[in-house]
Parts: structure tokens; C-alpha cells; sequence
């Protein structure tokens, strides 16, 4: 099914690209969701096969192997698939906006050859590690380090919360390569798999999002060749911060698609179930919830394609990127939790899809960003 | 090999139908049209058939402007060129006939189309064009295999398979089986802008049917709960109700 097809502002392609996920999600995504979320199982494979249809280099130019769309296409990608599941919409926006993207963003042409076309065909899985144990929000407080020795830099320290921090192919890494806590004092690394010294440590247990991996990522005094810097020392961390921005949409478009899930299952539940001699949808009391989350998923949707628009024509984005993740966020939370109140007893089991949406929409209020941090970016940009 | 394949734009699945001018026409309003999904696995045979070079894939639609998107849905899936019959379907002798003055001249080896349409259902497209083009046809094949100049079609009848041997060039309707519908990827629907599509002017032919009256079949009733041990009340309602026993 097709929600934005009637809608003359969604271009042709968007509408091709919208069918051309629900028609895979539907075949090799939707039967396998409630398994892979108990088991926590990654499925790597569904990775390659997102790869071969160009969604894992959504971004990308074709001059390096990936697709060559814009914001808006790759804003439908993460929120059809995470309409379907939100941890394939998170490690594919991960592996995107923020690994993909980093390089595409700040690499050079070499290293842009170098890792690009692996990243963009799937055939390489990218992770990028920022946080840590003590440092989340306050990220620019990291511990890690690299240090310069001849022609490599030594990484140490190790990063938590890493999408993809075990299986990935090459990750990008914030590490201190001046004083703590000052902006110029974080560069940013690309390191290889298989590089000795960097490995994956615990894999969480998490709430929602259970099959997208995230683990720790230790860094033991990991050498690297001094080739592997991404632009120049001391960049990285506003690098890193520039690569939020854009991810930011993507998380926004992740929380877009969670919503849209959970409220056409609720939608369709409440037309189907009847107490009093009536469908539920009936009751005032149900049919307003639904209007209130029809209104805010449509509202968070403009404010997402609005800041699509503005990434696609190199704007600044940074507030319009914050306040898409912010509000399209906690829509998600609230429109899931609506959802759940409408299944009533059954939406509270897992053999229907919206506890799910309830675990799994927390994410997005945390991650890239929590909403309070998203709110000092939002009032540092308005009162500025 | 040159390979046609016909395609037609028909109402999503999930749509719900509903009727304009006394129940004489289909009511289009805030319809998404799709590909019709047997043309789906035609289309995918025929880019098997032809990968790595070893042909072209031509698609035709006799249709409206306003199928355009689905036409440019076949070239990302992976048709090389489309051609539009720039006129509504009127009926299946109508449309075969298009199909038919177009194919006649142009050398294709093989056309495909699917079984039916799911909006209509007629079916009889196919062997019409079979007929006005002269050549064999094969209706509702789950297998189809190019050896030489010969297709090896498998057909399913009732308590076993047919294996049919045909010459090229023949038309055949596909049906499940054939192939598994190809889902484009994101460099397909890039390029499907550049394919080319030309719109080619309707010929002359007879519209020998019209449509009297639409009509959807009445709601089926809410489900009637029988306890599980009560079975003199089950079989009472089976045939006093239902009447099936
Ligand atoms: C599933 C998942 C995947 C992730 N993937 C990645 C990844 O791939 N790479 C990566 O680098 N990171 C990743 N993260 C980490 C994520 O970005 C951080 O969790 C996030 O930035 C928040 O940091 P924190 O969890 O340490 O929370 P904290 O910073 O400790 O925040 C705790 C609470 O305090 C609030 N708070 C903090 N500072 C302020 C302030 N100044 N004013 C008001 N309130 C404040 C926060 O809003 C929050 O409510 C992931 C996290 C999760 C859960």
C-alpha cells in the first residue's frame, strides 16, 4: 500500500522509490520482524540485498558507485523501510548518513575512492563511532585518543553504543588528537577491519531496535597509516557535527516511518474491533486520538521534507535538522504509545506489530542527539 | 531477441472500488494505479531472456498520459525503451488490435503479456494479438524456456503439467512461475527517465463491446459464533442459511 501516492508535491521518483521499499520490506523484511527482534538477530544479508538495489549508497554520486539521489528520496528510503522495521531504518540510516556520509562529506578524492564504492553497494557495512561510556551529550569530552607516530597514528580508547560495532567492514572514529574538551582538539579516522587492535567488546541488550547491532568498540593501541585522516587534525569533531545535522533527518525519517507503522495499525485495529456494538472508531475517544496522530505524523513529515530541501540546496540545516529529529521523534513516542492504548490488551502482546513500535520509537528521542539536546541546538540557533 | 512485452496500469489491490455514470464506468478518483503484476513476471522472464546483451526488451501500453509513471516503473525495472498507444483501452479486441498494428512490422521474436489484468480480468487480449499477428499462442504459462528458435512452454492443467513445444515467434500469457517479479533498483528508476518512450497515434479499429452496468458484489455478513460442542446448531445453520448441505 501506498500513502503518498495521491499527493501532487511527491515527486515521481520518490513515489518509484516509495513502492520499490515496500515491495522489498514486504517480501524480505516484514515475515522475519518479531523473529529477528527476540533472537537479536542482525541479518547481514538483508544488507547486500539493500546494497544491490542502491540503498546503501542512497546518497552518494554515481562517480562513486553509489546512487546519486537527494534528501528527499533518501528521506522516503529510512522512513518506508522503518515503517516496516525500525532497526533495518537505523543501521541503514547509520551506515548512510553517518559512515557513508562522513567519508563522502570530508574524505578526499583518493579516500573517497578508496572506501565509497564498497560502502554505497552494500558490499562493505560502515559504522562511526562517536560516543562513549562517559561521554554521550558531552561527546567533545571524549577520551580517546590517536596519537601521531611516524606515518600512522595510534588509536586508544574504546567507544560505546556503536551501531554496527561488530560487523562492520570499516568504521569512522572520533578520537582526541589535541586537549580534552576543545573542539579543535578531535580528529576523525577511518579504521579498517581486521586492523590489530580493534575489536568489538559487549553487545547490548537493548529495549527496541534489538535487530540493529550495537556494541562497544575498543580501540587497543590500533596503528593506523596517517592516510586515514579524514580532512584535516583537529576537524573532527565539527566534521562529526555537520554529519549529525544530515543525520538528524535521517533519524527524523526513521521516527516518521515508525509513526506511520504504528498508526495505520491502529487505525485499521480500530475499524475492526468493536465493543459496545461498534467499532472503536466510533468512540470520539478513539477517533481523536487518531486525528491528533493523522495531524502530527503530516506535520512532522513537512518539517522533515522541509529540511530536505534545504540539505539538498547546501543550506544551513542545523536548527530545521534539529527541530525535524526533535518533534518527528516525539511524535513517534507519542503516536506509538496512542497506538498501544488503542490494541488495548492486544496491542500490549507481541502478536500484533504495535509493542513493537512502542520499543522500538524510544530510539529516536536518545539517539544522534537526545530531544534535550536537540532543544539547546533549537534555542542556541533562535536566540543567536 | 527482440521481446515485447504488454503491459497495463491497474487499480492498487487494496483499492476500494467504487463506480461513476450509472454504474457504467470505473470511478478513478484517488486510484493508485500499479503494473499489473502478471505483466510483472512477464517483464522479469523477458529481462532474464535477455541480460547480458543478448537482447532488448520493448514494453507497450495502450493508454493515457496518465500511465506514464507505471511505463517509466517497467523501464526501471529494466524494459530498454516503451512505447504508448496514445488511447484509453477501450476493450480487449480494441487494445489487441493497437498492440497488433504496432508489433506487425517491427521483427519481434516474442511477445509477452500476463495472463489478465486483475482490474478486468478478461484475458483475451493475448490470443487476439496471436491471431492478428498471425502467429502461435500460448495461454497461461508457468515456465517458459528459449532453446534455438524454439520456446518450451509449461502449462499447468488439471492433475499434471503440459509441456508445449511453439516456433518463434510466438505470444504467450504468463502466469505465476515464470519468474519472480524484479523489484528496480535505485540506478534503474535514475535511468528510467532517459529510456525512451514514444507516445505513437491510435489506429483505427472496431469497438465491438460496451459496458452496460457495473456492479460489486453485496457485503459479505459478520461471522456467526457456534459453540464448539453444538453441532446440531452448525449443521441447522449450514443448511437452512447457507444451503450448502
Ligand atoms: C541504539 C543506539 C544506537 C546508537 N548508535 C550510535 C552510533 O552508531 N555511534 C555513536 O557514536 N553513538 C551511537 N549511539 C549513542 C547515542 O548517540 C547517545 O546515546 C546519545 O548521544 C545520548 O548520549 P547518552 O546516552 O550518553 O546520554 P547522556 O548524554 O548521558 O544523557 C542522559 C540524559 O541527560 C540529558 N542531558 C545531557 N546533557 C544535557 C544538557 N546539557 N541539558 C539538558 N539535558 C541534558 C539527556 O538529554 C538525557 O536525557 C547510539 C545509541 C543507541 C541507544
Amino acid at each position: 500500500m501506498i500513502d503518498i501516492g495521491q499527493d501532487p508535491t511527491v515527486s515521481e521518483n520518490e513515489l518509484m522509490i516509495t513502492q520499490m521499499v515496500q515491495d522489498f520490506a514486504s517480501r524480505y523484511i516484514r515475515p522475519h520482524v518479531m523473529e529477528w527482534d527476540e533472537t537479536q538477530h542482525f541479518p547481514l544479508e538483508v544488507f547486500k540485498q539493500l546494497g544491490e538495489l542502491g540503498l546503501m549508497g542512497v546518497l552518494v554520486p554515481e562517480e562513486y558507485g553509489g546512487s546519486g539521489f537527494g534528501y528527499q528520496e533518501y528521506v522516503r528510503v529510512i522512513s518506508e523501510i522503518s515503517k516496516v522495521c525500525g532497526s533495518i531504518g537505523l543501521s541503514v540510516a547509520a551506515h548512510n548518513s553517518l559512515c557513508t556520509g562522513h567519508i563522502l562529506g570530508f574524505g578526499s578524492h583518493d579516500q573517497k575512492i578508496k572506501w565509497l564504492p564498497k560502502l554505497a553497494s552494500g558490499a562493505w557495512l560502515g559504522a562511526w563511532a562517536l560516543t562513549e561510556a562517559n561521554t554521550g551529550s558531552d561527546a567533545l569530552r571524549m577520551a580517546t585518543t590517536a596519537v601521531q607516530d611516524g606515518d600512522e597514528y595510534v588509536l586508544s580508547g574504546t567507544k560505546n553504543w556503536i551501531t554496527h560495532g561488530k560487523s562492520c567492514d570499516v568504521a569512522v572514529v572520533m578520537a582526541r588528537t589535541g586537549e580534552k574538551g576543545q573542539s579543535g582538539g578531535v580528529s576523525a579516522f577511518v579504521v579498517e577491519k581486521g586492523t590489530p587492535g580493534f575489536s568489538a567488546g559487549k553487545k547490548e541488550n537493548k529495549l527496541g531496535m534489538r535487530a540493529s547491532e550495537t556494541t562497544e568498540v575498543i580501540l587497543d593501541n590500533c596503528r593506523i597509516p596517517k592516510a586515514n585522516l579524514l580532512g584535516a587534525e583537529g576537524e573532527g569533531f565539527k566534521q562529526a557535527m555537520k554529519i549529525l545535522d544530515g543525520g538528524r533527518i535521517s533519524i527524523a525519517a526513521l521516527a516518521l516511518g515508525i509513526a506511520r507503522g504504528a498508526f495505520e495499525a491502529a487505525l485499521k485495529y480500530s475499524k475492526e474491533r468493536h465493543q459496545f456494538g461498534q467499532p472503536i472508531s466510533g468512540f470520539q475517544g478513539i477517533s481523536f486520538k487518531l486525528a491528533d496522530m493523522a495531524t502530527e505524523i503530516e506535520a512532522a513529515e513537512l518539517l522533515i521534507m522541509q529540511a530536505a530541501d534545504k540539505k539538498n540546496r547546501h543550506e544551513p540545516v542545523t536548527k530545521l535538522s534539529a527541530m525535524a529529529k526533535y518533534y518527528s521523534s516525539e511524535v513517534a513516542v507519542r503516536t506509538a504509545n496512542e497506538a498501544v492504548q488503542i490494541f488495548g490488551a492486544y496491542g500490549y502482546t507481541k502478536d500484533f506489530p504495535v509493542e513493537k513500535y512502542y520499543r522500538d520509537a524510544k530510539l529516536c528521542t536518545i539517539g544522534e542527539g537526545t530531544s534535550e539536546i536537540q532543544k539547546i541546538v533549537i534555542a542556541r540557533e533562535i536566540l543567536k | 531477441m527482440k521481446i515485447l512485452v504488454c503491459m497495463s496500469n491497474v487499480p492498487d489491490t487494496t483499492t476500494k472500488i467504487t463506480f461513476t455514470s450509472d454504474h457504467k464506468q470505473f470511478n478513478a478518483a484517488g486510484v493508485q494505479f500499479i503494473l499489473n503484476p502478471y505483466d510483472e513476471l512477464a517483464l522479469a522472464r523477458a529481462i532474464e531472456l535477455t541480460e547480458g546483451g543478448k537482447g532488448t526488451v520493448t514494453v507497450i501500453h495502450v493508454g493515457e498520459a496518465s500511465s506514464d509513471p507505471t511505463i517509466r516503473k517497467a523501464l526501471a525495472i529494466g524494459a530498454d525503451d516503451a512505447v504508448r498507444i496514445d488511447s484509453p483501452a477501450i476493450d480487449a479486441f480494441f487494445t489487441a488490435s493497437q498492440v497488433a498494428a504496432y508489433a506487425k512490422d517491427k521483427g519481434f521474436d516474442l511477445v509477452l503479456t500476463g495472463r489478465e489484468s486483475i482490474d478486468h480480468n478478461g484475458a483475451q487480449v493475448p490470443a487476439m494479438i496471436g491471431e492478428l499477428l498471425g502467429i502461435p499462442s500460448v495461454s497461461i504459462i508457468k515456465k517458459l524456456v528459449i532453446d534455438g528458435t524454439t520456446g518450451i512452454l509449461e502449462r499447468e492443467i488439471e492433475g499434471g503439467k503440459e509441456i508445449v513445444h511453439v516456433p518463434l515467434p510466438f505470444i504467450a500469457s504468463c502466469a505465476e512461475g515464470v519468474a519472480e517479479p524484479k523489484i528496480p533498483n535505485m540506478r534503474g528508476i535514475m535511468s528510467a527517465r532517459t529510456k525512451p518512450l514514444s507516445v505513437v497515434t491510435v489506429t483505427e479499429a472496431p469497438v465491438l463491446t460496451s459496458i452496460e452496468k457495473y456492479e460489486t458484489p453485496v457485503p459479505r455478513g459478520a461471522v456467526k459464533m457456534v459453540a464448539a460442542d453444538d453441532v446440531a446448531k452448525l449443521v441447522g445453520l449450514l443448511h437452512t442459511e447457507a444451503k450448502v448441505i
